[in-house]
């Protein structure tokens, strides 16, 4: 196996525009494949995260008592389907606007207690409670609006649902393609080392020894596009960790589980020895008569 | 330890070789003569076992090659040498690499190919050339590397195809004197030639083969 090891190492040093080429590509491929994992399983995380926290806000009328909004919530800790009710004032609604704002002072100036209106913010056992006591709360003449996360928990499922069908699409054809282009940049080698293979032959080599060096050579292009592709994701993420926790603070996405990432470059490490030997094996198959 | 019983070559409906029986011995030196289609490319091919024959049998070191399975060919390859006219080097390696590369096909450490490619330059007189590519080489500094590289693994038979066909007459003899000396060693060898000077000094067993036939068959023969 060393032997083989060297001699797939001698190939490629000896034809490095190819190999150069034949990484490029396959780095395009896990590029797509590694940005599609990343997108839906981050997807998945943030609808689990809304998933998992049925809660719907309700917002009170400027000028409504307390007494209405006890009322209110007393009513509501009696529903055996709302777990916990919590009031918003108008100072923690400011406070909680602040603290979401605090890099960008445009957006403090001249904002006032009086502006925001108070609230409260219901959970329940099951999502699916959580729009029958919109619609209750809604009838309340101090209530002004009932948000309910339905519609982001529809926006997510749907947009991952298009995640997973338009990268999968994009990884399955980028797939077929690697494989192709393997067995091309394989076949064109082995027809290139003719006269070696006829002379490998005649001093006894046997069919695997001649055949190992072109399959890994298959499994290396793979594997150095699997490894760029992944240093490359995990490098925008890095970049870009304080724009995206701006948007998604309260899922946790970022700063990204390094397990993840471990786990992420054993996948693409996988499929990169599957692609890789897919290609070469079928070059192989094609083009290498012994 | 080279026996063809009865051999004859088919390809479609031409003969290549007719009813050829032939015996060579170990340590023996032949020449295969006769004109171009004369059958003795063939006959090294079937050897070789490039080429099954259409009927007869080829026995070596009393085993019948047509009967090996082609799992078990590497490994009788193995036994053999091969030197060509046309050289058959590998452009893109050093004369070190392309002696080399027999002994790693037999799987020899790194240390054993160091020794044994640096016994075989020196050998045949070309270890100041080790590192050169074919390219940079004359036709008989090519030829000796190829030679090199035929013997480095000890084969038992070394069969040459024309070896000295693209050779000089000064530098196909100093191949020639080579091979002679390969042969004291007691390395069987089996050489295509229609070099006519070539086989008339070295006064060894001639084989004639003319239209696929054996025409004769003498020690110590001439080729005229």
């Amino acid at each position: 196996m060393s032997r083989s090891i060297e001699f797939t190492k001698r190939n490629i040093r000896r034809s490095p525009f190819q190999a150069i080429a034949a990484c490029m590509v396959m780095f395009l491929t896990f590029f797509a494949f590694v940005t599609f994992l990343i997108l839906a399983a981050s997807s998945q995380k943030i609808l689990q995260f809304y998933e998992s926290k049925p809660q719907a806000i309700a917002f009170f009328k400027d000028g409504t008592t307390d007494a209405d909004i006890s009322a209110i919530q007393n009513a509501l800790a009696q529903d055996p389907r709302v777990t916990k009710v919590k009031f918003v004032s108008k100072d923690e609604a400011l406070n909680i606007y602040k603290d979401r704002n605090k890099n960008d002072p445009a957006l403090l100036e001249l904002v006032t207690p009086s502006i925001l209106p108070s609230s409260i913010e219901i959970s329940t056992i099951s999502p699916t409670d959580l729009q029958p006591i919109a619609d209750i709360l809604k009838q309340e003449p101090v209530v002004e609006e009932v948000r309910v996360p339905e519609d982001v928990v529809s926006a997510l499922v749907s947009f991952t649902k298009t995640v997973r069908v338009v990268g999968g699409a994009i990884v399955t054809f980028l797939t077929i393609f690697s494989i192709l282009i393997i067995l091309m940049i394989i076949g064109f080698k082995i027809r290139l080392k003719r006269d070696e293979i006829e002379i490998m032959r005649l001093i006894g080599a046997s069919p695997s020894f001649i055949r190992i060096p072109f399959i890994l050579e298959g499994i290396f292009y793979g594997m150095i596009g699997a490894v760029l592709s992944w240093i490359a994701a995990y490098t925008i993420i890095w970049y870009f960790t304080p724009f995206i926790d701006t948007y998604v603070n309260e899922v946790n996405l970022v700063p990204v589980n390094p397990l993840f990432m471990l786990g992420l470059l054993g996948i693409e490490i996988m499929a990169a020895i599957v692609i890789g030997s897919l290609g070469s094996i079928s070059a192989v198959r094609r083009y290498l008569h012994i | 330890m080279v026996s063809f019983d009865h051999v004859s070559k088919k390809y479609g409906t031409t003969s290549a070789l007719e009813d050829i029986t032939l015996e060579i011995k170990q340590g023996e030196f032949v020449f295969l003569v006769g004109p171009s289609g004369a059958g003795k490319s063939t006959l090294l091919r079937l050897l070789t076992r490039e080429a099954q024959p259409t009927t007869g049998k080829i026995l070596v070191a009393n085993k019948d090659i047509t009967k090996l399975k082609s799992s078990d060919i590497p490994q009788y390859r193995r036994k053999l040498g091969f030197i060509f006219q046309d050289f058959k080097l590998l452009d893109d390696r050093t004369v070190f690499e392309n002696v080399a590369l027999t002994l790693e096909v037999l799987d020899k450490t790194d240390a054993e190919i160091n020794k044994q490619v640096e016994h075989t330059l020196k050998l045949v007189e070309i270890w100041d050339k080790k590192d050169l590519f074919p390219r940079q080489l004359s036709g008989g500094e090519a030829q000796r590397t190829a030679i090199a590289r035929a013997i480095v693994g000890k084969p038992e038979i070394v069969l040459a195809d024309e070896p000295t066909g693209d050779l000089d007459p000064k530098t196909a003899w100093s191949v020639l004197q080579l091979l002679n000396e390969i042969n004291s060693w007691g390395t069987t060898i089996i050489m295509a030639t229609h070099n006519q000077e070539v086989v008339n000094t070295l006064k060894r067993r001639v084989v004639v083969l003319n239209k696929g036939s054996m025409t004769k068959d003498t020690k110590e023969g001439r080729y005229e």
